[in-house]
């Protein structure tokens, strides 16, 4: 049994990181929840991100986390133009139709990215990237407190635009009901476009946080993508405070399984995690009935 | 009289006849992927021997590239397709697993198989017939480490108590583990392994890992890995302020890389190599140096060396092969790779003679101790090929 303080730092470090994977899963949580789409392609739309703050990195030696605003209104812009364009002409389609397209946009996605910048492992070296905070025995790593608090902030507008906003308010009817929003005479395909814009957005939040934990290569989405599912179905899918608790959950429970187990069950224990909650609550934690 | 005519063919090359032109060999690497860089850092080494091969030996080599993409089912695949598209020997495939299903396809479809790096040792112990490795098994690999490992610290007259060992959780991690498991007890080494942590070698992050055996206070980490991970490794270390008296591979990639000295700059410094390399002393290595380097002006021998002349010496085996065999036939080729005697001075990786035994393994490969000093790997032991002095132990991360 590792001596406490090193149970403390992996609490601490799996929480941080844990938040940041609830802001990545949040937009996949967010458009399932309105448009009932299930993105496929959300680990490669990080993964992009990603390139984009290290192209910022390289070329205009943008700090990642000043690049997230830019990033997160490009990818804004970018999915909302993705979903009124060309995702909403197949939103009567089957379900089967839908997935296997968002399938082909992440494999066009990644392949792109392998064709533009080859398959060498990337990454921004800021002058901080290496420090940590010391706190008496424990030691925080500073990126993932900067990328934890980054998080924290994208969550909070988002929720704040979902309560407090006019359009907001108007998407969480659409998903709450669909026909219903079309009867009030909501215009529900540009909410639809605008959800996904802002599920595009956290997602780029999220890359440019992860830029700096994580080198990037043009595989990483899928990984991703299914880190993502796992964290939206633990926490419920459709709900934004489950994302955010899904990945606290997964976090924390990778860190102590591979400090107090071996570092070998981390995903053993996250996937154990999923079957179980499937088991004994499968809507997962703050899925309908919770909210 | 055979080492004659071996020593004769080297030094009169000739061209061989119109009825063996050219010999077809299927290079099979990670050119993409999770082991891409090293894959294409493999790559070089082959894609320099037809030119330098044609010049020594006379004979014509056409290269039949093909990517594994890091995959095993990949590899296993594009070995069918290069045999059916004519190639005559394969080569590759850097990935001990890769290399595994490589060679299944080789000996069903009866097609001589070099192996350029796969340290598995199973790989030479199935019986086939058409598998031959220049390349040491993960035991003799880690034997040899571990016996540089005493050198080190004779050297530095330094020794560490306890060591904790981390290594990748893939087909080579795992017998390098097992290699490493068996031999310490018998290598009267003075350190204790105090934990064994294995780590997947795709893990984009090792935090808790690096918790793990900073938590068990070793004053030694001895770590077989990869490239990517050694990277994300090393940083977690800093960021853990853990400074361990040395941080030593016993015989894995990683280290050495030129991503890893790049991506880390100060902190890729003094970690320490136990590894096979190259032959600075031998002509071949010179000449093989100064073809890479005008192939490729932008790279740096060093951090290609030990990838590119195993592979170079892969093809090179089956280039002398082919000129004895005086046909492209496979089980001539075959044959004739079974009576490979190339002496230790005509190859560019350091070792003995390039001899097979009846598993169609060569004996006699030798490690040396790379440290990456200034941001370049160094041979620091043993005496003879020395280029640098040892750093042991390492200084504190600041």
């Amino acid at each position: 049994m590792p001596a406490l303080p090193y149970v403390a730092n992996a609490v601490i470090s799996g929480t941080l990181t844990g938040i940041v994977y609830g802001l990545m899963a949040l937009g996949l949580s967010a458009i399932f929840g309105v448009v009932r789409q299930v993105n496929f392609a959300h680990g490669e739309l990080m993964t992009l991100a990603m390139y984009g703050a290290v192209g910022a990195f390289q070329g205009l030696a943008l700090d990642p986390f000043l690049t997230m605003i830019a990033a997160a209104m490009v990818f804004g812009v970018f999915g909302y133009v993705l979903q009124r364009a060309f995702l909403n002409r197949f939103i009567h389609r089957p379900e089967h139709l839908r997935m296997l397209l968002m399938i082909a946009l992440a494999i066009i996605i990644g392949n792109g990215l392998l064709l533009a910048f080859g398959p060498d492992a990337r990454s921004v070296q800021t002058s901080y990237q290496l420090d940590s905070f010391e706190l008496g025995p424990l030691l925080v790593d500073k990126v993932r407190v900067y990328a934890a608090i980054a998080a924290v902030v994208a969550t909070a507008l988002l929720a704040a635009f979902f309560r407090l906003t006019l359009t907001g308010k108007a998407i969480r009817a659409c998903a709450d009901n669909p026909i219903g929003a079309r009867v009030a005479g909501l215009p529900v395909a540009h909410l639809y476009a605008v959800t996904f814009g802002l599920g595009a957005a956290s997602v780029a939040v999220a890359g440019c946080a992860m830029v700096q934990l994580i080198d990037v290569t043009p595989g990483l989405g899928p990984g991703y993508t299914l880190l993502a599912f796992v964290i939206v179905i633990v926490g419920g899918l459709g709900s934004m405070v489950g994302a955010l608790l899904g990945g606290l959950a997964i976090g924390v429970s990778e860190a102590l399984a591979g400090l107090l187990i071996t570092p070998s069950a981390k995903s053993m224990v996250s996937f154990g995690l999923l079957v179980v909650l499937l088991l004994v609550r499968p809507q997962g934690l703050m899925g309908p009935g919770r909210r | 009289m055979a080492a004659a005519s071996t020593l004769a063919m080297y030094a009169f090359p000739r061209r061989l006849g119109a009825e063996t032109a050219k010999l077809k060999v299927g290079v099979l690497l990670p050119r993409s992927g999770l082991q891409a860089l090293i894959g294409q850092s493999c790559q070089r080494g082959a894609d320099v021997a037809p030119e330098l091969l044609r010049q020594r030996l006379g004979v014509d080599i056409e290269l039949m590239n093909a990517d594994t993409e890091s995959n095993v089912d990949t590899a296993r695949s594009r070995a069918e397709r290069l045999i059916e598209q004519g190639a005559q020997v394969l080569v590759g495939a850097f990935d001990s697993g890769h290399t595994a299903a490589i060679a299944q396809v080789a000996e069903q479809r009866g097609v001589p198989h070099i192996v350029n790096i796969a340290a598995a040792p199973q790989i030479t112990e199935q019986g086939y017939k058409f598998v031959f490795r220049n390349f040491p098994p993960a035991p003799e690999i880690g034997r040899n480490g571990l016996v540089l490992l005493g050198d080190i610290f004779r050297e530095s007259k330094v020794a560490p108590k306890t060591a904790v060992f981390m290594h990748v959780n893939d087909t080579f991690g795992q017998a390098m583990a097992k290699g490493v498991a068996a031999l310490l007890p018998k290598l009267s080494l003075p350190f204790k392994v105090v934990d064994t942590i294995p780590y997947d070698p795709a893990a984009k992050d090792l935090t808790v890992e690096v918790s793990r055996a900073k938590a068990t206070n070793a004053e030694l980490l001895l770590l077989v890995c990869r490239l990517n991970d050694a990277i994300v490794l090393r940083r977690e270390m800093v960021k853990q302020r853990w400074s361990p008296m040395g941080v030593v591979s016993p015989g894995s990639p990683g280290l050495y890389e030129e991503q890893f000295s790049k991506g880390l700059g100060k902190y890729g410094d003094n970690c320490i190599s136990n590894t096979v390399w190259f032959n600075p002393k031998n002509q071949i290595t010179h000449d093989f140096a100064a073809a890479f380097k005008k192939r490729f002006p932008k790279d740096e021998f060093a951090f290609h060396g030990i990838n590119a002349s195993y592979t170079f010496d892969a093809v090179l085996i089956a280039a002398d092969a082919f000129k004895r065999a005086r046909s492209t036939d496979p089980k001539a080729l075959a044959e004739a790779i079974r009576q490979t005697n190339i002496p230790a001075t005509d190859r560019v990786s350091f070792g003995g003679p390039i001899k097979f035994n009846a598993k169609g393994q060569v004996d006699g490969n030798r490690s040396v101790v790379i440290q990456n000093l200034r941001g370049k790997p160094t041979v620091v032991l043993p005496a003879e090929l020395a280029e640098g002095k040892l750093v042991f132990p390492m200084p504190k991360v600041s």
